[in-house]
């Protein structure tokens, strides 16, 4: 998030698309709610979905799946006809905007609401709701990214933001709500291919050298990895031999599950560390046990860049150990000594080798945590990014113009599908599902249909289907809900048994990799 | 300093426009006992607990939702503030099954009441937050003696079908920090005040169970109760508070990084409350406060798995580990690094995830790593 959470409840208009906002992030969700019930901001909520959020909303636009670029343009055009683009903030802090200018061009509200299906009057209301505000706050998740033009959707969000100036300052930002609880750690520490720590690009030679000194060795690549989604491949290939996987359940996440399990089949060797025999683990020639949240000292970094402590309450049981303890025992079984007294002298350094987290100790985080970049010990931490510049300098706006989904229904699979997460699971459920109230909430997966294709199928609530793809078939109950709109259904993504990976689509975005988690085309029946 | 002040105990202070006399007075450490007072939500004054004397007012003024007016008098413990707070924590008392044992209670009464509470909650145990009671607190410290007035029967039965919650009607006093915090802090909307007068009751949906509401279970109403109403469904009577001890740390759901305290019994996690901290203020959602079980789970990897043959066995730490290395030592020598990749979690910390890439590209010389950041 450029900005903070607290920030959400200071906007004036908040536009959240693409995150089931009160289902996959509740206590954030009561910001929005709050801001929009008590504090009178405007709530624009834009999903294909009818959300909780659609209830506190002043307008619901309901996009065709995969249509993210087409309504975004859509709203900077009527932007820009109406004059309600902030003219000081594009001429001081940004570029490309003659090129946007001519890209939004055609995408008029009556062009727009054709590939969208969007109402043409909304998509104007919209835009000047958004416009017209002091400050104006977007919210995006999972809806936005996992699509083929995942990396365009957020650019085209950036450019709303910028051309409206609701960027740099309290109540704005673009704000991406991380999914996991150290996502952004995850990412921040350079477990990404292109990047080291604090996204210093692994293609710099200088950066290897500067590794290559702080870590004692020699020859570090400068050729930028693989992705998750292309190591896969690699495997089923047979170019990629060994698989070390910590904490990640691929067999249920992955799109495509059927190739997913047929790829870390042909891997040579398969070492698995986790919590649980998951999954994934169970295809492994080594498990490595490891311990939980609760069983750790350490730090995890939230959505809004805030570095927190993780503090050990428990021991973990039996053999298991640190994560980073069994990593270290690796490496230094195959000749790096790599020796460390406790996680709070790794963070020393991380300090060492991160410029924004250089200036983090754990004796500052004791009471309350620190936003990055946080370049010295005296900084006081960033809560808020880009208020003078923006990383780059300018910020760049980017014409984009708006392509189809990989995969469009057609006779035989007449219905989009869409894939999430439900409030009482979380993600590919091998913690939530050992609490049994959870379970009572959330006991398995399930289709969410709209009463209309309900009636058209035939189908009633409970009622067992099947529901194939190009790629799968799964077998799972009907609940029919005020959420679904017509023509498409959703189904939580959780669940190993009706696992709704086995219908997805594998298709990525060529820049970030992502798979279009989102959009597919399916089929439904009734279950023999 | 404000050009107005007031005076609070004979002292002066000075304050904003439009604060409120409770507010001045926590400010200075001058402590106001309340009970319905929810921080984030707008006073009602509904418990009275907080009432005070103002020179010059006709009647005790409620501190939480009185403005301050400048050269206002204020006494917060005059022998008539405490009077009232007596008949009030004696008639909240005397409202439901509150058998806390509040000291002083010799008589004959005191004995049958305590049965006929136990046969009503099943249990041979004290009202299940003895020691965490801000009600039971306030009979201790303003001394209360249970000269009870005639208890009123419990009018609703404990509502026990839900997961997570359990209702206990017998022990509410309306006090509606509930009610605010699922509809002014949470903004669920779930319940309500429902009824009037004696019959007054904390309803969800037209009076249907939690399960069967708009409810989903974030517990702010469990952590915000201040007496025995509402308790978690799980440890009701096995989890005192005294026996616990808490450990502040971070949540491992969803990324906005909930505070929270652990409370740990015999090296268990057997409750999770929120932290008044940001970014979530006291805040949980339905998994941070209750999908601990993962942790306690049976079904916990404890040892090195190696598999053979097809099945797994048990293996030490030492064999593990050197198999596990002698194989990626033998696979980056013959094929080169960049066959080889780490997946690391959103899970772990950032000191595990520092180690795996620094692993990764120090020792298997390669930059094939990731994570789910795209799943």
């Amino acid at each position: 998030m450029t900005n903070t959470i607290a920030d959400i409840e200071q906007a004036d208009v908040i536009l959240v698309t693409g995150s089931n906002t009160t289902e996959n992030h509740p206590v954030l969700s009561t910001f929005v709610k709050r801001a929009a019930k008590f504090r009178g901001a405007k709530l624009i909520v834009v999903d294909p979905r009818r959300i909780k959020l659609t209830e506190f909303a002043h307008f619901w636009l309901r996009p065709n799946l995969g249509t993210d670029v087409a309504w975004i343009n859509g709203l900077m055009h009527v932007i820009l006809k109406e004059d309600l683009h902030k003219k000081e903030f594009i001429q001081n802090r940004t570029e490309g905007f003659d090129a946007l200018r001519k890209v939004v061009e055609k995408y008029t509200p009556d062009f727009v609401e054709g590939i969208t299906g969007i109402p043409a009057e909304n998509i104007v209301a919209a835009a000047r709701m958004f416009a017209q505000a002091k400050t104006g706050s977007i919210l995006y998740c999972m809806g936005i990214t996992q699509h083929i033009s995942g990396t365009d959707n957020v650019k085209s969000l950036a450019n709303l933001a910028m051309l409206t100036g609701h960027l740099g300052a309290p109540g704005t930002g673009v704000n991406p709500l991380r999914g996991q609880n150290n996502v952004q750690g995850a990412c921040d520490m350079g477990g990404l291919p292109n990047v080291y720590t604090a996204y210093q690009p692994v293609a710099d030679l200088g950066m290897a050298k500067k590794m290559e000194d702080a870590w004692g060795v020699t020859g570090l690549s400068t050729q930028p990895g693989l992705t998750v989604t292309k190591m896969l491949p690699k495997a089923h290939s047979g170019e990629l031999k060994a698989l070390y996987i910590i904490g990640e359940n691929p067999m249920v996440s992955d799109p495509d599950l059927n190739h997913a399990e047929k790829s870390l089949k042909h891997l040579d060797f398969l070492v698995v560390q986790d919590i649980f025999l998951t999954e994934t683990a169970q295809l492994a020639d080594v498990v490595l046990p490891s311990a939980c949240f609760a069983e750790k000292e350490g730090t995890f970094s939230n959505t809004e860049r805030r570095v927190q402590r993780v503090r050990q309450a428990v021991t973990p049981p039996g053999e298991s150990k640190d994560d980073w303890w069994i990593t270290s025992q690796i490496a230094t079984r195959m000749g790096y000594a790599m020796q460390y007294p406790n996680s709070r002298a790794i963070f020393e350094e991380i300090a060492r080798v991160t410029p924004s987290y250089a200036g983090i100790t754990y004796n500052r985080l004791e009471n309350e945590g620190l936003h990055w970049p946080c370049p010295t010990e005296e900084h006081p931490g960033t809560p808020i990014l880009h208020t003078q510049q923006f990383t780059r300098g300018k910020g760049m706006f980017h014409a984009i113009e708006w392509i189809p989904p990989a995969e469009q229904v057609d006779e035989e699979y007449p219905l989009y599908l869409t894939t999430g997460r439900v409030l009482y699971q979380y993600h590919t459920g091998t913690m939530t599902m050992k609490s049994a109230d959870l379970n009572e909430r959330a006991p398995e997966s399930f289709v969410e249909i709209s009463g209309k294709d309900a009636e058209k199928y035939k189908l009633q609530e409970g009622d067992q289907v099947t529901i194939a793809s190009r790629r799968g078939e799964i077998r799972v109950r009907v609940q029919i809900q005020d959420k679904a709109v017509e023509g498409t259904v959703f189904i939580p993504f959780h669940f190993a048994q009706g696992a709704a990976n086995k219908l997805t689509n594998a298709a990525l975005d060529p820049v970030s990799g992502i798979p279009e988690f989102k959009v597919c085309a399916v089929r439904i029946g009734k279950a023999a | 300093m404000s050009a107005q002040t007031l005076s609070i105990n004979g002292r002066e202070f000075g304050f904003e426009p439009g604060e409120t006399i409770l507010a001045v007075a926590r400010r200075h450490h001058i402590d106001i006992p309340t009970l319905c007072h929810l921080k984030g939500a707008m006073p009602t004054g509904a418990c009275r607990i907080c009432v005070v004397e103002v020179v010059g007012a006709k009647t005790l003024l409620t501190a939480c939702n009185t403005k301050v007016d400048a050269g206002m008098q204020v006494q917060t413990e005059s022998p008539t503030v405490v009077a009232a707070r007596k008949l009030i924590i004696q008639l909240m008392l005397s409202s439901g099954n509150h058998n806390c044992a509040v000291p002083g209670s010799d008589r004959q009464e005191w004995t049958d009441f305590q049965i006929k509470v136990q046969g009503e909650d099943g249990s041979n145990q004290l009202c299940p937050v003895w020691g965490d009671c801000r009600l039971q607190d306030l009979a201790f410290r303003y001394q209360v003696s249970p000269e009870r007035l005639d208890v009123t029967p419990a009018r609703y039965p404990m509502e026990t079908v839900n997961p997570f919650i359990v209702r206990d009607f017998s022990r509410c006093i309306n006090c509606g920090r509930c009610v605010q915090a699922c509809n002014e802090v949470q903004v669920n909307n779930a319940i309500q005040f429902g009824y009037r007068g004696p019959e007054a009751k904390i309803i969800a949906a037209d009076d249907k169970p939690l399960k069967d509401s708009d409810c989903v279970f974030c517990g702010e109403c469990v952590q915000v109760c201040p007496v025995g109403a509402l308790v978690e469904k799980e440890g009701r009577y096995s989890v005192r508070l005294w026996e616990t001890q808490q450990v502040r740390t971070t949540c491992s759901y969803c990324g906005v990084g909930c505070q929270l305290d652990l409370h740990v019994k015999d090296n268990r996690v057997v409750r999770v409350t929120g932290v008044d901290a940001p970014p979530n203020n006291g805040s949980l959602c339905v998994k941070g406060r209750f999908g601990y079980h993962f942790v306690n789970s049976p079904e916990r990897l404890t040892d090195p798995l190696i598999k053979e043959n097809g099945k797994f066995r048990k293996a030490s730490w030492d064999e593990a580990l050197d198999l596990v290395a002698n194989k990626f030592k033998k696979i980056r020598d013959t094929h080169g690094g960049d066959s080889m990749g780490v997946l690391v979690s959103a899970r772990m910390t950032n000191e595990e995830n520092y180690v795996a890439q620094k692993f990764t590209r120090a020792v298997l010389k390669t930059n094939n790593i990731d994570h789910c950041a795209r799943l």
